[in-house]
């Protein structure tokens, strides 16, 4: 990357199961004034300010046809340039850097969102599968990933006990984020008597439903330096799409995500991701996800994501720290991962991530996904800036 | 210093009620082959894909992953933008940014809409509130009728004016292939059309239809090769509004500032348009109603307030006229949504390369106004070039 694109602010909610009491609109407004607060920057368009705002919200989830009209007014859309992602917050921070880079705008707020808790989300995902041969087989993006969970084990021996291992490390590591939603002291134990949901995958494999919203400001490198004391730099970007239809993929080979890090780590000059990225933050809607996200980020060889986790070198004083937050197994909502990952890796690299700090991080490596079994990857590259 | 972003693909599909004989992505796939051909390039060309439509109206759940490989993005970059109405316009401006970062040098953007899977009011209905506002089913038909109106009412305009309007536009959608209603109407014609909601009558209102268009985009150096004559995006401004207040059209249009208005004023005055009139060789609006083209047209500053009705009894907008308001028929002849927005850049683009056919204006055509319009008045403003500089 030519130019230069960072952080100015990031913020969070807590998450949590259900948020009755907060209709979409005041989900959104919390994150943005208290970023607003953080950075003391105002939605001014004189080069002061913020300049453009993006959104990061599927109608589905909301419930409203044009769900985006929903934050408008709280998102600083009042008679200025607003757009939509449609998808992942992580998708919505590369197209903020690449609206940075682009010149048109110097200074980006970024708004993720999602209430969970008020939608059939099984029912929405079936909408994400071809109607006339797939859907009809009750196919969601959890019985998709538990073909895929099954696959990845008929080819590797992957055993349950394995990816038990990253759901008792993400929701440990919980424990220390005052933000995650379902921190936990659980045992490999916990997780194999958990409810079967769809064979592999128990209820603790997998991510529990949840609601938050998170914002991230982001701008030049001359305003970000003026700005706050602590930059972070987007060093590289990448991202992906692979085939729809499951039968043309090979379930247990992320070959989209590996494709999108080999772009990241070009753009960032990375050549040895294990050794030079210092800590991972992955969206994992199951627990064999992570282990696959590992293997496809050429953190380990294909097939050794068990004994990778086994090894302990994904914890947070490992080799290739993942998950320190406690990831997506620990209640983060759909739309929000990909931006809360930018946000955790954010954190890590300013050094504020209180009892889940990766000591001395200088490169994060955030990642989100869309469509079943991580058929889309998006991944940024961050790099401590002071 | 921007980098400077080119069109040098175009590709569209006839637009039409009903597409029966396709699916979405194949409907997409046929659009996304004419703008590579028309490009001389191959898939491999691309460097990133955008696409979008308004999801909810299908209830397909992220097409762009469901119709990914239809759509060309197979193992390519890419993301999916959604606003409202306005859709395609938002996704022309995901591509030039994508084209002007640096990063891509040739970026594929995609709109479409299949609304013969949709039931539409239904649909456009759950952007109510829940609790006061979608019960009325209201639609958008009845808050273009306030707008009707409220402009008889203002300016003294005859109701006819908007029928002559449309009769207007009906000249170059008859001569425009990919058109959805492409029939030559007389105002008495219009006139005598059925009342969907006072004054709106069934030709003054955008159809349902199938469609779905894609360009390439291509940073200047890459334009510069391009085997057709690239067409520049000169320039772009995009204005959303709030929707807190938002409680009936009389209501909401008297009393809010005008996020359109906005966008052509700082359009033009960023670009030195003094009598956008004059200077502005083509018109391609994102007009949702003819009740909206003496609006629209003031908006934009072809003429005084309360004036532009007067522009249209003189037949001065048909597209062989002084001021060629929408020669392809515009949004009133053809409104796949989310590649509306799109369709008004990519017919503009044709005229100014001068391959529009039929309804080519005939005069060069080197500066040209396209926009998207939808949400709650949201707006993506486009100004397209023939020349650099």
């Amino acid at each position: 990357m030519g130019k230069r694109v960072g952080i100015v602010a990031v913020y969070q909610t807590k998450y949590e199961e259900s948020k009755p009491y907060l209709h979409i609109h005041d989900l959104a407004y919390e994150p943005i004034k208290e970023i607003l607060k953080i950075s003391g920057l105002k939605f001014v368009g004189d080069g002061t300010g913020i300049d453009a705002a993006i959104g990061a919200s599927q109608d589905h989830w909301d419930g409203y046809a044009i769900s985006s009209k929903l934050y408008q007014d709280q998102i600083g859309g009042h008679l200025r340039p607003e757009s939509r992602v449609r998808g992942d917050g992580a998708v919505a921070v590369f197209y903020a850097a690449m609206s940075i880079l682009s010149g048109h705008y110097d200074t980006i707020i970024v708004l993720a969102l999602a209430k969970e808790s008020q939608v059939d989300g099984r029912l929405v995902e079936s909408f994400g599968f071809e109607p006339n041969y797939t859907r009809m087989l009750g196919l969601d993006f959890l019985s998709a990933a538990a073909l895929q969970a099954q696959n990845y084990i008929d080819k590797y021996g992957i055993s349950p006990e394995q990816a038990a291992l990253v759901v008792v490390k993400n929701r440990r590591n919980a424990r220390f984020n005052p933000v995650a939603q379902a921190p936990a002291d659980i045992e490999v134990q916990d997780v194999l008597n958990s409810p079967m949901l769809s064979s592999p995958l128990r209820e603790l494999d997998t991510k529990p439903t949840s609601e938050g919203a998170c914002t991230l400001i982001l701008s030049t490198e001359e305003k970000v330096k003026k700005w706050t004391s602590k930059p972070v730099w987007i060093e590289g970007v990448g991202s992906c799409y692979d085939s729809s239809f499951l039968g043309d993929r090979e379930l247990a080979e992320p070959r989209s995500l590996t494709s999108a890090a080999l772009q990241a780590y070009r753009m960032a000059g990375i050549s040895d991701p294990k050794k030079e990225i210092d800590v991972f933050e992955l969206s994992e809607y199951t627990s064999y996800q992570e282990l696959l996200w590992a293997e496809g980020l050429g953190l380990c060889e294909k097939g050794d994501g068990g004994k990778l986790v086994q090894s302990g070198a994904t914890e947070i004083g490992g080799e290739v720290p993942i998950n320190p937050s406690g990831g997506l197994l620990s209640g983060v909502p759909v739309n929000v991962a990909g931006a809360d990952r930018v946000i955790e890796a954010v954190l890590q690299l300013r050094g504020e991530a209180q009892g889940c700090q990766v000591e001395g991080a200088k490169v994060a490596l955030a990642h989100g996904t869309m469509g079943p079994c991580g058929q889309f990857h998006q991944i940024i590259v961050l790099r401590r800036g002071y | 210093m921007k980098e400077r972003v080119a069109i040098i693909g175009i590709g569209q599909t006839k637009q039409s009620y009903l597409k029966p004989e396709v699916n979405a992505e194949e409907m997409v796939n046929e659009a996304v082959r004419k703008a590579i051909e028309d490009a001389r390039l191959s898939m491999k060309d691309i460097d990133a894909v955008v696409s979008g439509n308004i999801e909810f109206l299908e209830g397909h759940y992220q097409a762009d992953c469901q119709f990914a490989d239809g759509f060309g993005a197979w193992m390519k970059p890419g993301l999916a933008i959604q606003t409202g109405g306005c859709t395609g316009g938002s996704l022309v401006v995901a591509g030039t940014m994508l084209a002007a970062s640096g990063l891509f040098n040739k970026v594929l953007v995609i709109g479409w809409q299949k609304m013969d899977a949709t039931p539409f009011t239904g649909a456009i209905n759950t952007t109510r509130e829940p609790i006061y506002d979608r019960h009325l089913n209201v639609g958008a038909a009845a808050f273009l009728a306030a707008r009707g109106i409220r402009y008889m009412e203002e300016t003294g305009c005859p109701e006819e004016i908007a029928s002559l309007s449309r009769a207007l536009v009906s000249e170059g959608a008859s001569r425009n292939p990919y058109t959805h209603i492409n029939r030559r109407l007389t105002a008495e014609e219009v006139m005598k059309s059925r009342v969907i909601v006072w004054p709106v009558r069934f030709y003054h209102l955008a159809p349902t239809s199938c469609g779905a268009a894609a360009l390439v985009l291509a940073n200047e150096s890459e334009a510069k090769k391009a085997v057709k004559k690239p067409v520049w995006i000169k320039d772009l401004v995009v204005v959303h509004r709030e929707t807190s207040v938002y409680r009936g059209g009389a209501v909401e249009v008297s009393s809010s500032p005008d996020a359109v208005e906005k966008a052509a004023t700082t359009l033009f005055k960023r670009n030195g348009i003094v009598n956008p009139r004059k200077e502005i060789d083509v018109w391609e609006t994102y007009s949702p109603s003819s009740w909206y083209d003496m609006f629209d047209m003031e908006r934009r500053h072809i003429a005084e307030k309360g004036q532009a009705w007067r522009l249209i009894e003189k037949e001065l907008t048909r597209f062989d006229r002084e001021i060629p308001w929408n020669p392809s028929g515009g949004v009133v002849c053809s409104n796949p949504i989310g590649a509306s927005g799109m369709l008004r850049v990519l017919q503009a683009a044709l005229q100014i390369r001068g391959e529009a056919g039929g309804h080519q204006v005939p005069k060069e055509v080197r500066l040209a106004q396209a926009d998207a319009y939808g949400g709650t008045h949201w707006s993506e403003f486009f100004l397209l070039s023939k020349y650099l500089s």
